[in-house]
């Protein structure tokens, strides 16, 4: 079981990390802690592929498997060491179907559209965006004053890794 | 017409799929036969950090918990779910992470309660399908004796032997089969597949193969779920934190689309509850200017299914339900 979970883990390393089999160089797709200023990132880093994508986010799994989804990489960070926020690097197997998930989202009313990757979208406490096969998820757990220019920041710290 | 047989012969299946003789008789009004849904708010649940004020979340749980039993004082309405020297365990649903999950300070409460009703803090467990999750939601991980558990089913385990129901076909987690008593702890949510996920769905997390039951829109896999027996007879109560809530995108917990219910629902009728839950992110919907559900392509079928001929687990008639709703700020 545990050597099944650390072959997954792998090859969605290769995966999520090489631009979804494309690129031959691995690329870790989360800054370290510091990189971004005011932003440390915890010391785990999961992976879920495509079959166990549910135990992650349950029922949420099949808009993601319907559009193709190879995995996700999921890392948490803290912003000057309070504010918390979950970054979910999800690699598709096409741009199309990143582009799928991303268009799946109705914008708010104080949604906006951000100059991240192909496009991004960014909301009080998230920020969304889409580069090639990756689609990208930054979500922090409470409201936090200037937290909107720090989740755009991580934000570009993850796209410039993509 | 029936005859006096055929009638006895339907209050005994009644009475097996209900479960057990006292269930629903709590919250239901003899003269209408209605099953009541208890929602209380308070607008000053909130503290400015993540955490709601502990002292507000004891509160409102007292305030819903005493109008839904018409207790006096607030250990009475616990004495009403259980008996001293049964084990006892809150199934939470903690898979969206601590900002859409019942709250530690609800838990703890809860907790508290029990205990003052004469169960042992040692037969208290605390548990979600995975132990990560139960960490995501802010719980920290406990297996000592004689103290309140929390714990996985991950690390505690599945039952070897198979249970069934219609199209469901899984093994149970050991924390609901050692369970005397389950007190469903779900939260109010969207979800993509079914509409919205509350007290039924929740009952996915303690199976050891829920991927397999999300085709057709889970319909009828959930109803099927909730009539195993174990599910079915042990689930007395449910406690939902309507602290925060989702509209949209769920079941994950996605910030955008939530909202600040800031209060608690209760009540023994399953279907009752869903159906409550369904109307509220309706209504949310709409404001929000988003389709129906229905629009959407998750038609809330399982609910129905639940509440038919088949299943009886409960209604889904609004005019069956009796929905009391205070505010306490």
């Amino acid at each position: 079981m545990r050597f099944k979970a650390a072959v997954i883990a792998a090859s969605l390393a290769v995966l999520v990390l090489g631009g979804a089999g494309c690129k031959k160089k691995a690329v870790d797709p989360f800054p370290a802690s510091g990189v971004v200023a005011g932003w440390d990132k915890g010391d785990k880093t999961q992976t879920y592929d495509a079959a166990n994508l549910y135990e992650y986010i349950d029922g949420g799994a099949e808009q993601y498997i319907s559009a193709g989804v190879v995995g996700v990489s999921t890392s948490d960070y803290k912003y000057q060491g309070s504010v918390e926020v979950t970054a979910d690097v999800y690699t598709m197997k096409t741009a199309e179907g990143a582009k799928t998930i991303f268009d799946a989202d109705p914008p708010t009313s104080d949604s906006k559209s951000v100059v991240l990757g192909d496009a991004g979208r960014a909301y009080g406490q998230s920020v969304v965006f889409r580069k090639g096969p990756y689609l990208v998820r930054l979500t922090a757990f409470e409201a936090a004053p200037g937290e909107g220019d720090a989740l755009m920041a991580l934000a570009h710290g993850v796209e410039g890794k993509l | 017409m029936q005859n006096r047989r055929e009638f006895v012969k339907e209050m005994v299946a009644r009475a097996a799929v209900l479960g057990v003789g006292t269930q629903f008789a709590w919250g239901q009004s003899k003269a209408a036969q209605k099953s009541k849904v208890v929602i209380v708010r308070d607008a000053k649940l909130r503290t400015p950090g993540p955490a709601p004020d502990e002292k507000r979340i004891a509160a409102l749980l007292d305030h819903a918990m005493q109008t839904y039993f018409s207790a006096q004082n607030p250990v009475q309405p616990w004495k009403k779910i259980v008996q001293p020297g049964q084990v006892v365990s809150l199934k939470l649903n903690a898979l969206g992470g601590r900002a859409i999950a019942p709250s530690v300070a609800l838990v703890k409460a809860i907790c508290e309660r029990l205990q003052q009703a004469g169960i042992k803090g040692g037969d208290i467990t605390v548990w979600e399908r995975n132990s990560r999750d139960l960490e995501a939601a802010g719980f920290k991980l406990s297996n000592a004796p004689g103290a309140v558990r929390f714990l996985g089913s991950d690390t505690v385990g599945y039952e070897d032997t198979s249970v069934n129901y219609g199209s469901v076909t899984t093994r149970l987690s050991k924390i609901l089969t050692r369970s005397d008593v389950v007190i469903n702890m779900p939260v109010m949510k969207n979800h993509n597949i079914v509409g919205v996920t509350m007290a039924m769905k929740n009952m996915y997390g303690v199976i050891n193969n829920p991927s397999a039951m999300h085709g057709t829109a889970c319909d009828p896999y959930i109803a099927d779920l909730n009539m195993i027996p174990q599910i079915r007879q042990k689930v007395r109560f449910v406690v939902s934190d309507l602290k925060t809530a989702v509209y949209e995108g769920g079941p994950s917990y996605r910030p955008e689309y939530a909202w600040n219910e800031d209060g608690l629902m209760v009540g023994e009728d399953r279907v009752a509850i869903d159906t409550i839950c369904a109307q509220i992110v309706q209504r949310k919907r709409a404001e929000k200017g988003l389709n129906t559900l229905e629009q959407k392509g998750t038609p809330l079928t399982y609910i129905a299914t639940a509440a038919d001929a088949q299943h009886r687990l409960g209604t889904n008639d609004p005019a069956r339900i009796a929905l009391i709703e205070h505010s306490i700020a």
